[in-house]
């Protein structure tokens, strides 16, 4: 990679600048936030970086409102402190890969939002997008565009806000964003049921969902790597481990009949907020696979069909995993190889879903699709909306898919 | 009545093509999936914006994706502008057809494909209704969230057009935060499956994009929706106050402590009326503002969170609180609420406006309507949903006075300005369409819009579907 100029805006005017400048000169812009997920996607060939780090501070947040508006490159922590002064939180939990990767700095709010990276929450709560309710953000054209706004409910035009969450820096630069926060809940208490094989969590867990008990989050973690939770706590046991959260009363109502609903299972447990919010923090920072060097990918299928994935997975390799989102989260670790295609080929043998390469060696990552590769046609459209948006193709090229070449040959 | 807002100039070249298009399209389709009778063709010339009316080319109505693509490809090929329609229902305008346009509509594509309760999914096709998903899983204990009060009637495909909410948005999301996965023919006949029954999609969010997109970029033909677990029980209390400011920050103070119910209904003495003369649901007859706020769960949470709520209320001077006792009383007062419009549609005709406001400006928002409708000396009755700031003033007015119809448009249009200059938006749940298209650069720039007008491009190069709706026919010219 080129050495790259680094310009760090202080201003949404000097960020339209920047952008500009480097429009005009025709380079390629490395688009960043505090790069704790430089790791993730591929590597970009680009003379500049621009870093939202600058870009920093609170603009508006009537916590009455459950509103928020934050400058992009606010880091996550800030926006956590102000939220918590109201007991008021990011519903989806923001995911942190920076202990896994063996990253360093602070992720930024903006860095969040553009990746769509969202914690165990996201089984009920919705995704960050989901919670992103405006953004600016300079387009390829140096133009500062606004879309979505303050208020919750919002159809008046089309939803850029949607396309830029998860684009990974490849549309443009967010200079500010706005989204929506809820309560935090009064209390958190996790229900364990141990000892269960990967199979039959996977039937526990679809039983839990389908109650009216409004669970949260629902995990399983399967005896080779439960032990590095908690402190060792489950002794090398399963455990499937299913949220409640909310009003104390409603709390402590659900819970009994969660637990009647689960009376098949004999050996089940009750953990308290405070072990509760340890444990989930856990499943969030993907503790059982930091401080190893093992390729490690994120895996998103339907629910019920992730436990089947590693099975599959299993005649070909040594995998670890362990599964987050009712199953539909698996966490996949591999001691040799990256094993891209055959883990993609059994994805869509199951029926779809898509493989992220969030852990490896540069050798790993330049070798494979670190993103799942789309079908033609949803590329193709895909090369056409970044025309529309980067037409000169400036913004992040080639983060997102190794193929851009094959994407714009299909452009129309 | 006079119309304010205007079409694109419909193309005669397209029109004196009439009979080579029909000819055309019968070769794609089975005989009876065409419609082409003069008589035939009204039911289909609006919807629910019914002030505007267009007779279309011809009306397909195709059984299967392969033949909606067949018709998509055969419109590209000979550019004829298509208007996708679901029911009907729209309250914007965007399913109203144009002279040289056919409707391709969704109805007959109407079976539940798939109903996967492991998952909490289900796969149906784009005309399947809104409340047929419910029924279909109630009887397992689960349903699909967003409950546009038109549930009855509208389709899925017609909520992802217009990314439609309803009552019990305010815990659930609305259209956008409920589907997985769709199948949409594109704009040369290519279909494409765009996520599934994982949680999210790879690549860029085109699910989020297609959600509100009018009709614009495709035409829906199958969607994966979430489904959930039905609450163990559900109660929806009536708050009735004095005064709509007493209203208003009752509402933004139980949101702000934290507590967020299933639904907070808002509805002023005017529709209080209005909606008890249809539904005898019991509403109380002497307060000025009434919130409908149901609370779910089991009985204990119910109790416990209803405590918090009546708390709040009794600091803003709350006049009576009644709770409904039975399944049967709460059913009622649904019944009321989700029939407003049409029962303001029995005394009046009406316009249903759908700006949204910062809870805070709640209150002066509902001032603001009462001046403007005073100075255009109409009347007017607000029913809307209050927890998330989606207002629905309902301007009452006759259509067959002209004078009074171009009154109602111009305080509509007043009332969206406010809502937009409050720090709101045009439009919260029913879209753009053509009834608010010209306000469209009130509150977006003209950058903002060429940008979006860039994306929609993408999707259609040859802007043939849906063309006159959602952008300003006088920002288009470089776009
Ligand atoms: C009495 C009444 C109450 C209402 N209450 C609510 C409410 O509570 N909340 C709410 O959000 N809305 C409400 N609406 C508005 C309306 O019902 C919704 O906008 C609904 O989603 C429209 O669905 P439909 O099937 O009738 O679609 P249509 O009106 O036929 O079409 C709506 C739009 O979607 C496009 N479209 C339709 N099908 C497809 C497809 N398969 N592929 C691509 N584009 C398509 C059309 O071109 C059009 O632009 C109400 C309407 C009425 C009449």
């Amino acid at each position: 990679m080129s050495e790259q100029e680094l310009i760090s805006p202080t201003s949404a005017d000097e960020l339209v600048d920047a952008v500009n400048s480097a429009i005009a000169s025709g380079k390629a812009i490395n688009v960043t936030g505090s790069g704790t997920k430089s790791a993730i996607g591929n590597n970009v060939d680009a003379h500049v970086q621009i870093s939202t780090s600058k870009l920093s501070g609170v603009s508006e947040y009537i916590h009455s409102e459950l509103v928020m508006t934050a400058k992009s490159g606010t880091p996550v922590s800030k926006v956590q402190k102000e939220l918590a002064k109201n007991n008021q939180m990011l519903a989806f939990e923001p995911a942190d890969y920076s202990k896994l990767l063996g990253t360093k700095g602070k992720q930024t709010i903006g860095g969040v939002f553009a990746t769509n990276m969202s914690g165990s929450r996201r089984l009920s709560a919705g995704a960050a997008r989901d919670a992103l309710l405006g953004v600016k953000f300079v387009n390829g054209k140096g133009e500062l565009i606004k879309s979505g706004g303050k208020v919750m409910k919002n159809v008046t035009g089309l939803d850029l806000v949607k396309l830029l969450a998860g684009s990974w820096g490849t549309l443009g630069i967010m200079s500010e964003v706005t989204f929506k926060v809820l309560p935090r809940p009064e209390v958190m208490k996790t229900i364990l049921i141990k000892g269960l094989s990967d199979a039959d969590a996977s039937k526990a867990m679809a039983l839990a969902m389908g109650q009216s008990t409004e669970v949260s989050s629902a995990a399983h973690l399967p005896e080779t790597i439960s032990s590095t939770f908690l402190d060792g706590a489950f002794k090398d046991q399963p455990v499937t481990a299913l949220r409640l959260e909310g009003l104390k009363e409603s709390v402590d109502d659900r819970e009994k009949r969660l637990v009647k609903a689960l009376s098949e299972y004999s050996d089940i447990s009750v953990i308290e907020t405070d072990q509760s919010a340890l444990l989930w923090q856990e499943i969030a920072d993907v503790k059982p696979f930091c401080g190893t060097d093992t390729i490690v990918w994120k895996v998103s299928v339907a629910p019920s069909l992730g436990h089947q994935l590693v099975a599959k997975l299993r005649h070909v390799t040594d995998v670890d995993a362990f599964y987050d989102w009712q199953g539909g989260l698996v966490w996949i670790s591999l001691k040799s190889g990256h094993h891209a295609s055959e883990l993609r080929q059994a994805i869509k043998e199951l029926g779809g879903g898509h493989a992220t390469l969030i852990r490896g060696s540069d050798d790993a990552r330049s070798d494979v699709d670190v993103f799942e590769p789309q079908t033609l046609p949803v590329a193709a459209l895909s090369a056409r909306i970044k025309a529309q948006i980067d037409p000169k193709n400036i913004f992040n090229p080639g983060r997102m898919s190794l193929n851009d070449d094959v994407m714009n040959k299909t452009a129309v | 009545m006079t119309e304010i807002i205007k079409f694109l100039e419909p193309n005669a070249q397209i029109i004196s093509r009439r009979p080579s298009i029909i000819a055309g399209l019968a070769e794609i389709l089975p005989d009876d999936c065409l419609i082409t009778d003069e008589r035939e063709l009204v039911p289909f010339e609006t919807d629910a914006f019914i002030a505007y009316r267009r007779l279309p080319l011809a009306v397909v109505l195709p059984e299967t994706t392969e033949q909606v693509a067949e018709v998509v490809k055969y419109c590209h090929e000979n550019d004829v502008p298509i208007v996708p329609r679901g029911a009907g229902t729209s309250l914007a305008g965007g399913a109203i057809p144009q002279e040289d346009a056919i409707v391709i509509g969704l109805s007959k594509m109407n079976q539940i494909l798939d109903v996967d309760l492991a998952n909490r999914c289900a796969v149906v096709q784009a005309g399947v209704t809104n409340i047929a998903i419910s029924q279909e899983t109630d009887s397992e204990g689960f349903f699909y969230a967003p409950d546009p009060s038109s549930q009855l009637a509208c389709t899925i495909g017609g909520n992802i057009g217009m990314n439609s909410g309803g009552a019990h948005c305010l815990k659930y999301g609305v259209t956008t935060n409920n589907l997985l996965g769709l199948k949409m023919v594109m704009f040369d006949g290519t279909v494409i499956d765009l996520g599934g029954k994982a949680l999210d999609m790879p690549g860029y969010d085109l699910l989020g994009l297609l959600c509100g997109s009018e009709g614009q970029m495709g035409i829906i033909t199958e969607a994966t929706v979430k489904l959930l677990a039905k609450p163990e029980g559900a109660k929806p209390v009536l708050f009735g106050f004095d005064s709509p400011e007493d209203a208003g920050q009752c509402v933004k103070d139980v949101i702000g402590a934290g507590i967020i119910p299933v639904a907070i209904e808002y509805m002023d003495k005017p529709a209080i009326e209005i909606c008890e003369a249809f539904a005898n649901a019991g509403y109380p007859m002497d307060v000025e503002a009434l919130l409908i706020v149901e609370v779910e769960g089991s009985e204990a949470e119910m109790d416990a969170m209803l405590a918090k709520i009546i708390d709040v209320a009794k600091k803003h001077n709350v006049k009576t609180i009644k709770e409904s006792q039975s399944a049967f009383e709460a059913a009622l007062i649904w019944k009321g609420r989700k029939s407003a419009f049409g029962a303001t549609g029995r005394i009046a005709d009406y316009m249903c406006m759908d700006g949204t406001v910062p809870l805070s400006q709640l209150a002066f928002v509902l001032e603001g309507t009462a001046k403007i409708i005073e100075k255009y000396g109409l009347r007017v009755a607000n029913v809307f949903h209050a927890g998330d700031g989606n207002m629905h003033p309902l301007i009452l007015f006759n259509m067959n006075d002209p004078e009074e119809s171009i009154k109602a448009e111009q305080a509509g249009m007043d009332i969206l300005r406010l809502c937009v200059d409050a720090g709101g938006c045009l439009t919260g749940e029913h879209g753009v369409g053509i009834e608010k298209r010209d306000l469209m650069t009130h509150q977006y720039t003209k950058e903002d819009l060429d940008q979006q007008m860039a994306v929609r491009a993408a999707f259609d190069p040859k802007w043939l579907f849906n063309p006159s709706k959602v952008f300003p026919l006088e920002v288009r010219e470089d776009a």
